[in-house]
């Protein structure tokens, strides 16, 4: 008798695979749902510093963005190696914030802006200079919260 | 049904599972399941500041951070590790004996209770940013160590939690007034009992 016998009686039929698609696309949609593209192209370095005693950011709403580090490599011969501050898509200066400030809070509804964060990446390496130039135009533009955006993880182990 | 000859072969649908693999794949790889959490502050308005009143020094802890990172805590140089215990007991030293919640150990020269010490905290404008977060997230562990002791103590439930439960402006949908109403009532009590008052200097130039 031939071990490669066709076709047993006992056989098995195959397996349906006509729902693996139905299956795919159902993991498929899940993810486009939870998928947020980031929404401006960073050209700066941006690696938040860790922290553990932090609380969650609200709904993007209520969230206006900061970003500040040095340009990244590619950017550096047009923009120099100093830290900067990037608004939106632009490198920008500390006076730059204020009206960043007010165009935010133009493009969102009214009962938002009492819950308005200024969210504040900046990277691990940037020097206190710079933020307190930040900080000193969000207080002038009386954009008093603040969240120092950061990493989850101990700041005494290294 | 006999099939009738004019009608056109069926399309093969094996190969839809591999593109939808090919998406599926693309978006795993793409996503980044939001990390946005951090450290809340609220910065002091702009305005000529009032007088003050002049605070003892030993109500003052005062913190500070030079250029090359190092933590001078009352004139002590002091790691970074230490600074979240320092700062516990310094707050809850109860000197004057009127705090009734607190485990101090009632030493003369540290604070004379958690409403009166002051945490002042100043740094170079040499500092590093990772430096800064290190420092503020250690302060503010230690009220929040504090803070959370008391509140599950009388509401059996952490600071922590009510205070985002109060300020989330979704709990608006989840819960009605009168209960946020509460829930701010409560997150009052509690920061009254340990009151924030964390000041920060402007950095020094040179």
């Amino acid at each position: 008798m031939s071990k490669f016998n066709k076709k047993k009686s006992g056989d098995m039929p195959a397996i349906s695979t006509a729902s693996l698609p139905d299956i795919v696309f159902m993991l498929l949609f899940f993810f486009m749902v939870a998928t947020t593209m980031k929404d401006s192209d960073l050209m700066i370095e941006n690696k938040l510093p860790k922290a553990d005693q932090t609380s969650k950011l609200f709904k993007k709403e209520y969230v206006m963005y900061i970003y500040a580090g040095k340009p990244s490599e590619r950017y550096q011969s047009t923009y120099g190696s100093n830290a900067r501050i990037q608004l939106n898509d632009r490198l920008s200066n500390a006076n730059d914030i204020q009206s960043f400030v007010t165009s935010e809070r133009a493009a969102r509804n009214s009962d938002a802006e009492p819950y308005l964060t200024a969210s504040l990446k900046i990277d691990k390496d940037v020097k206190m200079g710079l933020v307190t130039d930040i900080k000193q135009e969000l207080r002038k533009a009386e954009q008093l919260k603040v969240n120092y955006t950061t990493t989850q993880g101990s700041v005494t182990t290294k | 049904m006999a099939k009738k000859r004019g009608t056109p072969p069926e399309v093969n649908a094996g190969s839809m599972a591999d593109i939808a693999f090919l998406l599926l794949i693309f978006f795993l790889v793409t996503t980044t399941i939001g990390v946005d959490q951090g450290i809340n502050r609220k910065l002091p308005p702009m305005q000529d500041e009032p007088d003050v009143p002049p605070i003892n020094q030993r109500n003052i802890l005062t913190v500070l951070v030079n250029m090359n990172n190092q933590l001078l805590v009352n004139e002590e140089l002091m790691d970074l590790k230490d600074l979240r215990e320092k700062a516990v007991s310094f707050l809850e030293n109860n000197g004057d004996g009127t705090c009734s919640y607190c485990e101090g150990t009632k030493d003369g020269s540290s604070s004379d209770n958690p409403t009166k010490a002051v945490i002042s905290l100043s740094n170079d404008a040499e500092t590093t940013y990772e430096t800064y977060i290190a420092v503020q997230n250690e302060l503010v562990a230690a009220y929040n160590i504090l803070r959370n002791r008391e509140s599950v103590k009388k509401y059996g439930i952490t600071f922590s939690e009510l205070e985002y439960i109060y300020s989330d402006p979704a709990s608006k949908g989840d819960y009605s007034d009168k209960e946020l109403e509460k829930v701010g009532e409560k997150v009052k009590y509690i920061q009254e009992l340990f009151p924030q008052r964390l000041s920060e200097a402007e950095p020094k130039r040179n």
